[in-house]
C-alpha cells in the first residue's frame, strides 16, 4: 500500500460569491491517528474537509498528497446522502463501480450489513431507514471500498445516543485497522473520546493543530482555552 | 348528446365485434405510435440527463430550445418531413413519404423535446440531490449518467408516458407524411378526422373512444410492469 500522507495545504484560499470561506491557510496531515476538527458554526470546518477530499474547488493555494489516489480516500457527509436503491444495493454501488466481481461484492455487502446491523433490512429502501441507520449505511458505504483515509463531516450531528455510541465504536474500530479519520464534530465529549490531534478551525483558518491530550488540558491559544470552556468565540 | 351516445355504442360494438378494420387501425397506431417512443426515448432520456449534469457554454440556450421544442406545431413538422422526403427531397431516394417510417419520423421530431424536457427537470433535482456523493465517489461522467437514469427509472418513465400521449394522439404531421392511406398509413387519429369530414360523427366518436380506451390501457400496462406505485419500490 503506497504512503499517501503527509497532506499539505499550502496557502489554500477559497472564496465563495465573493466572500472569503477559508484562507489563506497551511496545514499538514501526517499518518496517525483520529484528526478532530472543531470551531464555531461558519468557521469552515466543513469546506476544510471539503478542501482535502477534493471535491471543493480552492481559489488559490495547493492541496498536495504525497501519493494521491483519489479510490483511497472516502467521504462521509454530515446528511447522509443515500441512492434511491435498496440498502444493500447502496453498499455494492461503490464496488461495482470500481469493478468489483459479483461474488466478491455479495460477500463484502454481507459483511457490511451484518456489522451494521442492517442484515434484516438489506432488501429495504435506503430511503426509508431512520436517520442513524443512514448514518450508519453512509459509513458502511465509505468503508467498503477499505479507503487510507476517511473524511466525516459531523457524521453523529441529530443522532441520539445510541447510535451515536454504534458510529464512535465503528469509527474507533476503524481507526484501529489503519484507516486515517480526519472527522469535524460540535460535540466536544465525542472530541475527547476520539480524538489524538485536534485541529482547531477560526475564521476560515487553521488557528492551532496539536495533541488532543495537549489540546484539551494545556490549549495553547486563548481562542482555544475559551472555545475549549465553551465561552462564545468570534 | 345523442353523437356521444351513438359514439359510445359504436365503439362498444367496434370492440365486441372485433372489427377487423379496427384492429388494424389500432395496432397500426400503436405500432407506429410505441416504435417513435423508443426511439425518441433513447434520444431524449440520456440528453436530458447529460444537459442535467454536464456545464458547458451554451447550455441555457439548449435546454431553452428543448423547452421550446416542446410547442412546436405538428403541421409545421409534417410539412418539413414532407418537403425532406418527397421525391424532389433530400431523402426522397429513400421512397418513405406515405409509410409509417415517415409517420414514426414525424413523431419522433414531435416528441423528442417533450421526453427531454421533462427528463431534464427530473434528472436535475435528482443531480442536485446525488452530486457531491457521486463527485466524492470520483465516478465518470458515463457512469454518473447511467446512476441517475437507473434511480431516476420512474420519473423518467413519466416522461416517455408524457412522450407516448402527445404521440398517440397526434394527427397533423402524420396526416401530412403518411397520407392516410387506408391499409397502409391510416392510424385512429387520421381515420377520425376523414370519419368527420365524411359526417359520421358516431362511428369518429367511436374510434376517439378506443383510442382513449387505448392511450389508458398502454398507460396502465406500463405502470403495472414497472411496479411504479408498488410498496417499497422507486
Amino acid at each position: 500500500m503506497t504512503q499517501m500522507f503527509p497532506l499539505t495545504l499550502s496557502k489554500v484560499l477559497v472564496r465563495r460569491s465573493g466572500k472569503v470561506v477559508i484562507g489563506p491557510t497551511d496545514l499538514v496531515l501526517d499518518a496517525g491517528g483520529p484528526t478532530i476538527i472543531i470551531g464555531p458554526n461558519g468557521a469552515g470546518k466543513t469546506t476544510l474537509l471539503r478542501v482535502m477530499h477534493g471535491i471543493e474547488r480552492v481559489t488559490s493555494g495547493a492541496v498536495t498528497w504525497h501519493h494521491d489516489d483519489t479510490a483511497q480516500h472516502a467521504f462521509v457527509f454530515q446528511s447522509p446522502i443515500v441512492l434511491r436503491r435498496s440498502a444493500a444495493d447502496n453498499l455494492a454501488y461503490p464496488l461495482r463501480l470500481l469493478g468489483y466481481p459479483k461474488a466478491e461484492i455479495a460477500q463484502a455487502v454481507d459483511h457490511w450489513l451484518n456489522r451494521i446491523g442492517l442484515t434484516e433490512r438489506a432488501g429495504s429502501p435506503a430511503t426509508r431507514l431512520s436517520g442513524g441507520e443512514r448514518q450508519k449505511l453512509a459509513i458502511a458505504r465509505a468503508l467498503i471500498r477499505k479507503p487510507q483515509v476517511l473524511f466525516l463531516d459531523e457524521p453523529c450531528a441529530n443522532l441520539d445516543g445510541h447510535t451515536t455510541r454504534e458510529i464512535e465504536a465503528l469509527l474507533q474500530e476503524t481507526s484501529a485497522a489503519g484507516t486515517r479519520l480526519v472527522m469535524s464534530t460540535h460535540d466536544m465529549g465525542q472530541a475527547r473520546r476520539l480524538a489524538q490531534e485536534l485541529i482547531f478551525v477560526l475564521h476560515g483558518k487553521v488557528h492551532d493543530v496539536s495533541n488532543a491530550d495537549v489540546a484539551f488540558t494545556r490549549p495553547q491559544t486563548k481562542e482555544l482555552a475559551a472555545f475549549l470552556r465553551g465561552d462564545i468565540v468570534t | 348528446m345523442v353523437d356521444i351516445l351513438d359514439g359510445l355504442i359504436a365503439a362498444f360494438w367496434l370492440v365486441v365485434t372485433f372489427d377487423a378494420e379496427l384492429w388494424d387501425i389500432s395496432l397500426r397506431s400503436l405500432r407506429v405510435t410505441l416504435t417513435a417512443l423508443v426511439i425518441a426515448s433513447v434520444i431524449a432520456i440520456p440528453l436530458g440527463t447529460f444537459l442535467a449534469v454536464q456545464r458547458f457554454r451554451y447550455r441555457r440556450f439548449v435546454i431553452s430550445m428543448i423547452n421550446a421544442l416542446m410547442g412546436l406545431p405538428p403541421v409545421v413538422v409534417g410539412l418539413v418531413v414532407y418537403i425532406l422526403l418527397s421525391r424532389s427531397g433530400p431523402f426522397g431516394v429513400l421512397d418513405l413519404l406515405f409509410t409509417p417510417t415517415a409517420m414514426i419520423i414525424a413523431q419522433v421530431i414531435i416528441i423528442t423535446p417533450v421526453i427531454a424536457s421533462i427528463a431534464h427537470q427530473s434528472m436535475r433535482e435528482l443531480w442536485a440531490e446525488y452530486h457531491d456523493l457521486l463527485i466524492s465517489l470520483n465516478t465518470t461522467k458515463r457512469q454518473r449518467i447511467m446512476t441517475l437514469i437507473w434511480d431516476g427509472r420512474r420519473n423518467l418513465l413519466t416522461a416517455a408516458l408524457a412522450g407516448f400521449g402527445r404521440a398517440i394522439g397526434e394527427v397533423g404531421a402524420i396526416m401530412i407524411v403518411g397520407g392516410n392511406i387506408d391499409n397502409v398509413t391510416r392510424v385512429l387519429t387520421t381515420a377520425i378526422a376523414l370519419e368527420t369530414g365524411k359526417g359520421d360523427f358516431a362511428l369518429a366518436l367511436g374510434l376517439g373512444f378506443v383510442l382513449i380506451g387505448l392511450a389508458i390501457f398502454v398507460n396502465l400496462a406500463i405502470h403495472t410492469l414497472s411496479q411504479t406505485e408498488r410498496e417499497g419500490r422507486w
